[in-house]
């Protein structure tokens, strides 16, 4: 029983390896392919991490499979995050596809200014002194 | 068993090729990092497999040190192209 589910977990882990690496290859925009690896790569790693907890007993391997796992998972966005900036930034293509890019109005790349949330608020209206009755 | 984990392995060759394409042609240096990272997940889930197969749990260890090094080689790849290094693409 649970070799089968081992099989499994190994198996789909392995998939979404190649789903991940399809994407890669056949994606045409810097974005899109990391949309394709962060994902399905973090997904498929954890799988088979998870299929090696079930195969040892000892718990000491569980909880160091555990950890691979964890730590896939919190340094995978932050890593995306970054190369997805410093790629913004150098100004790799966007895709000719692409419909909206909201970053490029408000942004100025020589100083690396961002406009929004730098708008001065609108002062406002006045309002009359309210007068407490006597 | 056998023949799940042989299929498995064989389709993870074929991610890393493919991979390997898209890091030999990519158009520009945060393409290639890309496809580092994703080599590294896949290394990651190799060593997994291999650990199954072999029964040696300290394997694990090795996979731990590899998504380590994903980590910070990305990191300090974008650190150099935000700081603006020489490049030729």
């Amino acid at each position: 029983m649970i070799d089968v589910i081992k099989g499994g977990l190994i198996l789909s882990g392995a998939i979404f390896m190649l789903l991940a690496s399809l994407g890669v290859l056949r994606l045409p925009d810097l974005l899109t392919r990391m949309h394709a690896t962060t994902k399905a790569a973090t997904l498929g790693a954890s799988l088979i991490m998870l299929a090696v907890a079930l195969h040892f007993p000892q718990v000491a391997v569980v909880a160091r499979a555990l950890g691979v796992i964890l730590f896939i998972m919190v340094t995978a966005p932050v890593a995306a995050h970054v190369i997805g900036r410093a790629g913004y930034f150098v100004g790799s293509r966007l895709w000719d596809g692409t419909v909206k890019d909201e970053l490029r109005p408000n942004y100025d790349p020589l100083t690396h200014e961002l406009k929004s949330g730098q708008e001065v608020p609108e002062p406002k209206a006045e309002s009359p002194p309210v007068s407490r009755g006597e | 068993m056998s023949t799940v984990i042989m299929l498995s392995l064989v389709l993870m060759s074929l991610a890393l090729c493919l991979t390997f394409v898209r890091l030999f042609r990519g158009p520009s240096l945060p393409d290639r990092v890309v496809a580092l990272e994703l080599f590294s997940s896949i290394l990651v889930g190799f060593i997994g497999v291999v650990a199954i197969v072999s029964d040696v749990p300290s394997l694990l260890d090795v996979a731990i040190v590899m998504a380590l090094m994903a980590f910070m080689a990305a990191i300090g790849f974008a650190r150099f192209l935000e700081r603006g290094g020489p490049r030729d693409d």
